[in-house]
This record gives C-alpha cells, sequence and structure tokens, in this order.
C-alpha cells in the first residue's frame, strides 16, 4: 500500500482557506521558516480511500472478539460518542472563563463525585493522561505527602513481580528506586516476602487487585495494613477495576490512593493509542496535595479551586476531557444496578471461556478466576513447537484479535485472555472452538502454523528490523 | 541442549564469567540469549562505573521482553564492548565471543558455578 507521500502531486486538490478576516499578527523572523514544508498534495477522495484501506486492514471491537488480556477490549456504546459529540462539548476553548463552561466543569465535577464513590476515594484529579501517567501521578502525591511530613527516608516503591511493567517504570520516573515481591504459589503476594522487605524506607506499595493473572488477592487487607504499619501507603493501580466496580472498593480494601483507566473501565475507544484518561483519586488526607486546579460548588456554581499544598500541574488544561464525558454518560447510563452488573458479566465470561478451554490448554493457575485468566502454552511448545506467537497469529486467521502475548513476565508461553462483558454466550462459544481447532491443528500440521495468519494483508511484520533500525520518517527522494 | 562451554564459569542468572589478563570477563549464556529471542538493544554502563555482585549492570531487550543482566563480582567496569552498540545481535550469534564488560579489581569466587553445575541450573528451568 502507497504511502500518502507516494500518492502526492504538486498542487493536486487541497481545502481552499478562507480569506482572512482577523488582523495580521507578525512574528519575530527568528521563528518563521524559510521554505513551506513538504506536505503531502492529495486530493479529498484519495485522501479519504488511504484512510479507509487502511482502516480496512485493522481489527477493532466493531469487527469481532477482541480478547486482548489486561487491555479491556469491551464495547463502547453508541450513545457515549453521542454524548462527546454534542457541540457544547466539542466547541468549547479550554481558556473560556469558568462562567461560560459551567456545564463541561459539571461534567467533571458529577463524575468526580461518582467515580470517589466506585472506589472508596475522597478526591480526584482528571488530568492524567492515561494510566502510566495516572500512576506517575499518583506516586508524586506519595511523596508529597512523606515529604511534607519531613521524612526524606522513604525511597522505596514495592512493586509485585507480576506487576505492568508500567508501575517499576512510573516509579522511578517519581524518584523513588523498586523493590520486586515475588508472588505466593497462588499467584498472590508473597506475604513473609512483603513484611521482610518494609521498613523505614518504604513510601509505598504499588498493586493492582484483581492482579496481573487474574486473580484476586484474598490476603489484601493484611497487604494494606502490613504497609501502612511500617508507614508506607498503598497505591491501588485501576488497571483491573473492571472486574470489582460496583462489588468491592480500593478504599476499603486499604488503598490511600489509586489512578483508573477511564478509556478501559468507563468505555472510550482505545485500540489506535488514545486518548486515555487516567484520573487519580486519594483519600482525605492527600486531597490538599492534588494537582491544580480542582473543582468546587459554590451557590449552584462550579469554580476552579487550587488545593492548598499542590503539586500544580501535571498537564496542560483539563486533562482528555471528552473521555471524561464519556465515562460520565457509561456510568449514568449503566446506573447503580448496571456498574456491578457490567463486572460481573465480565467475570462470568472469562470464568466461562476459561472452563470450555481448561482441559485442553494448561491454565497457570487452577482456579476461578476474575476478569481474565493466563494460559501458558510452554507444555504446548515442548511437545509440538507451536509457540504462544504461533497460536496468536492464527487466530488472526478466524477473524479473533489475539489475546495478549508473553504477558505476565511469570508465565511461561503466556496467553491472557478477557473476554469483557459485552460478548454473548455465542460469541464465546465460537472462540472456544476456534482455540480448540487451533490445538488440534499444532499436533497435526504444525508447519503450518508457525507460517500463520494466512488471510492478513501482513502476517508476521519483521519486530527484529523495527526495534533495530526503525524507519521513524519518510524520506524524500531528493 | 544449550551451548555451555566446559572452560568458563556461570552465575544462575546465566551470566558466563572468564578470567582473562587479570579481569572478569562478562557475557550473556547461550541459554540465556535463546530464552529472550532476538535481542535488540542493551544498555551497558560506561567504563569506571562501580558494579556489585548479584546487583543489575546492564539491561538487554529483546522482542519479548526487558531484563536485567547481573554482575558476578564486586568491582570496576574496567572495558565495555561497545560494538554491541550498534550490533547487539552479535549476543544471539555467538553468545559466548559477544562479551558485555570487563571488571577489574576482582576476581571469579567460589559462588560461581562450573559448567555441569550450570548445566543442572539449566535443566531445571527447562522443566520448570
Amino acid at each position: 500500500m502507497k504511502l500518502l507521500f507516494e500518492r502526492s502531486r504538486t498542487g493536486r486538490g487541497q481545502s481552499l482557506i478562507p480569506a482572512c478576516d482577523v488582523p495580521a499578527v507578525s512574528f519575530d523572523p527568528s521563528l518563521l521558516r524559510a521554505e513551506a514544508p513538504r506536505l503531502p498534495e492529495i486530493s479529498e477522495v484519495d485522501l479519504g480511500r488511504h484512510y479507509t484501506e487502511l482502516a480496512k486492514q485493522t481489527h477493532g471491537v466493531n469487527d469481532g472478539f477482541y480478547p486482548l488480556g489486561s487491555c479491556t477490549m469491551k464495547y463502547n456504546p453508541r450513545i457515549d460518542e453521542e454524548m462527546a459529540a454534542l457541540p457544547g462539548f466539542t466547541g468549547i476553548h479550554p481558556l473560556q472563563g469558568e462562567d461560560t463552561a459551567q456545564g463541561c466543569l459539571e461534567v467533571l465535577f458529577r463524575l468526580e463525585k461518582l467515580l470517589c464513590e466506585i472506589t472508596g476515594m475522597d478526591g480526584m484529579t482528571f488530568q492524567p493522561a492515561a494510566g502510566a501517567h495516572g500512576e506517575y501521578t499518583g506516586l508524586l502525591l506519595i511523596r508529597r505527602y512523606h515529604q511534607a511530613r519531613g521524612d526524606a527516608a522513604r525511597t522505596k516503591i514495592l512493586v509485585p513481580d507480576s506487576a505492568h511493567g508500567t508501575n517499576p517504570a512510573s516509579a522511578v520516573m517519581a524518584g523513588f528506586s523498586v523493590v520486586s515481591i515475588p508472588s505466593n504459589a497462588q499467584g498472590g503476594v508473597d506475604l513473609d516476602a512483603l513484611r521482610a522487605a518494609v521498613g523505614p524506607d518504604t513510601a509505598g506499595l504499588m498493586l493492582t487487585n484483581p492482579n496481573t493473572v487474574g486473580l484476586f488477592d484474598p490476603n489484601i487487607l493484611e497487604i494494606t495494613e502490613i504497609v501502612h504499619r511500617a508507614g508506607g501507603l498503598c497505591y491501588y493501580d485501576g488497571a483491573n477495576l473492571n472486574a470489582i466496580m460496583g462489588h468491592v472498593r480500593p478504599g476499603d480494601m486499604g488503598f490511600d490512593c489509586v489512578h483508573l483507566n477511564l478509556h478501559k473501565t468507563f468505555s472510550t475507544p482505545h485500540g489506535g493509542g488514545g486518548p486515555g484518561s487516567g484520573p487519580v483519586g486519594c483519600k482525605a488526607f492527600l486531597e490538599e496535595y492534588l494537582p491544580e486546579p480542582r473543582i468546587r460548588e459554590e451557590n449552584g456554581a462550579y469554580r476552579f479551586c487550587t488545593p492548598a499544598h499542590t503539586m500544580g500541574r501535571v498537564r496542560s488544561f483539563w486533562g482528555n476531557f471528552l473521555v471524561a464525558v464519556r465515562a460520565l454518560t457509561y456510568i449514568l447510563t449503566l446506573g447503580r444496578e448496571g456498574i456491578p452488573e457490567a463486572s460481573a458479566g465480565a467475570v462470568l465470561n472469562a470464568n466461562y471461556l476459561m472452563n470450555k478451554l481448561k482441559d485442553s490448554y494448561d491454565m497457570s493457575f487452577d482456579t476461578i478466576c476474575m476478569h481474565e485468566f493466563v494460559m501458558t502454552l510452554e507444555r504446548l511448545k515442548h511437545e509440538t513447537g507451536v509457540s504462544a506467537m504461533d497460536v496468536a497469529k492464527r487466530l488472526l486467521d478466524f477473524g479473533m484479535h489475539p489475546p495478549t502475548m508473553y504477558f505476565p513476565l511469570i508465565v511461561h508461553e503466556a496467553l491472557m485472555v478477557e473476554p469483557t462483558e459485552t460478548e454473548s454466550p455465542e460469541t464465546l462459544d465460537e472462540a472456544a472452538s476456534v482455540f480448540l481447532g487451533i490445538l488440534e491443528e499444532a499436533r497435526t500440521d504444525p508447519e503450518s502454523l508457525h507460517s500463520a495468519p494466512h488471510s492478513c494483508p501482513i502476517g508476521r511484520p519483521d519486530e527484529v528490523t523495527a526495534a533495530r533500525s526503525p524507519v521513524l520518517r519518510y524520506k524524500f527522494a531528493q | 541442549m544449550a551451548n555451555i562451554p566446559a572452560d568458563l564459569k556461570y552465575t544462575k542468572s546465566h551470566e558466563w564469567v572468564k578470567e582473562e589478563d587479570g579481569l572478569l570477563v562478562v557475557g550473556l549464556t547461550d541459554f540465556a540469549a535463546t530464552a529472550l529471542g532476538d535481542i535488540v538493544f542493551i544498555r551497558l554502563p560506561e567504563a569506571g562505573e562501580e558494579v556489585t555482585a548479584g546487583e543489575s549492570f546492564a539491561e538487554v531487550e529483546s522482542v519479548k521482553a526487558v531484563s536485567d543482566v547481573f554482575s558476578p563480582a564486586t568491582g570496576k567496569v574496567a572495558e565495555v564492548n561497545e560494538a554491541l552498540n550498534d550490533a547487539p545481535e552479535a549476543v544471539n550469534e555467538d553468545p559466548y565471543g559477544a562479551w558485555l564488560i570487563k571488571i577489574a579489581g576482582t576476581e571469579a569466587t567460589d559462588e560461581l558455578l562450573d559448567a555441569s553445575a550450570y548445566e543442572a541450573v539449566c535443566a531445571a528451568e527447562e522443566d520448570a
């Protein structure tokens, strides 16, 4: 397929810019470029076809099953998009005065209240642009808290070895060093290792519950107590909130702060890399350190305000606002009954599919799972040479998006499956029969699996060359 | 079975060690390189940096994952294999030729494994 640059022809159809009807402003010459940028010149219809062709080569939730573990690729209700497209939301300017943006402020204010109720927190900021940014902001909260108490010795963040890689990365970004806590045989936190690791240098613990192998840690109250007794704070990574929302609250498990992935749990299309939204919530004693501005209600109007010891801004303006609009729509549409029903459905669907597969595929933990489960294809690889990668690639031939592969790192040849609550039993049955069919192929014709997929425009991209010598820009001929 | 030369020493975390001209030469074993898959980037320390036995001194990134490389001894980095910056794939192609660093001011301790002990470590991990 040709690139836009390759389709470009000098002088060909671009939009006509209307005459300037405002006073011209002149810039300092040092800020001006001498030559026009070499942008592709292409007619509107050809541009449209280019993107339509690209879109046809992708796989989204609207195309088929998308059980990408840890990513919560649920169906995003159309009404969310309708609300986010309302001109009152899209036509607003971030520098507009608060009096003329009351509706937008109300969205953030009401959503904050609802999300605080769901998470058991007291206050929240919507500035972080997505999950990892939320982690970073939450860790800055923990850092500020210890600094404000004059406790400079707390430099370490504890992270379980099953954690998503962003956890240790965010901790390092926020100026901490990381201590890895091993998992126990049940896939949870090893309590003895945790007790041995905490001390006067413990700033906090980062945990997601259910964890990355899809299991709810039954020792959670003891875990957060061990950390609190040592003087540390507990940070809840909201990556897996979709399993528990409306049933259990991180605040009641003993967590002091939390980030959510609104784009996952509260439904914004997020397969293409954004935009996300990673609001950070905290208990009352941390509220004074939240980023500014926050929004409060005053005589029926919404006003910006600055927390007493704010960390300042972590992002320009008000975060990815339209994701918040979708999240509010989602919560109000589902309501008090629908939110816990959604998470119950996510857990039921995961267990349904796991039980259809577990006699044939090895599960990394043979127990009831939460919203996702992890299979290990290590034995299959030993016996047939067919890897998790081969199975994942073959799924593409059946119109299914593969599960997450080779994650979490503590499980070898891992396939991590998260069906989500929005899939029907028929879709799950079909997916199960595809999985079982591929297993049969692995035993009878392993060679054909090594070259799968056979029906995609691109089968096996050369990831090694892409990583070793990436081409990050178009190289013009002359 | 992975290639495990008899004349080298090994760590449980899959580094190989060789004494050469008073320095300890350290690299990644064939078993490690195979398990990691195609290596696309190696973050090496600078010459002159201190390394501590059992602690990470480098990171290896493959298509699958990023992993730490642990130092077999405490000492100072005498030399770094700069060629790996441009050609990290050398570790996949020739794991016992493509050394990572040379450490000065130390020697191989008894804690290091000989080839047969290391072979047992690899066999145990294969079965795990």
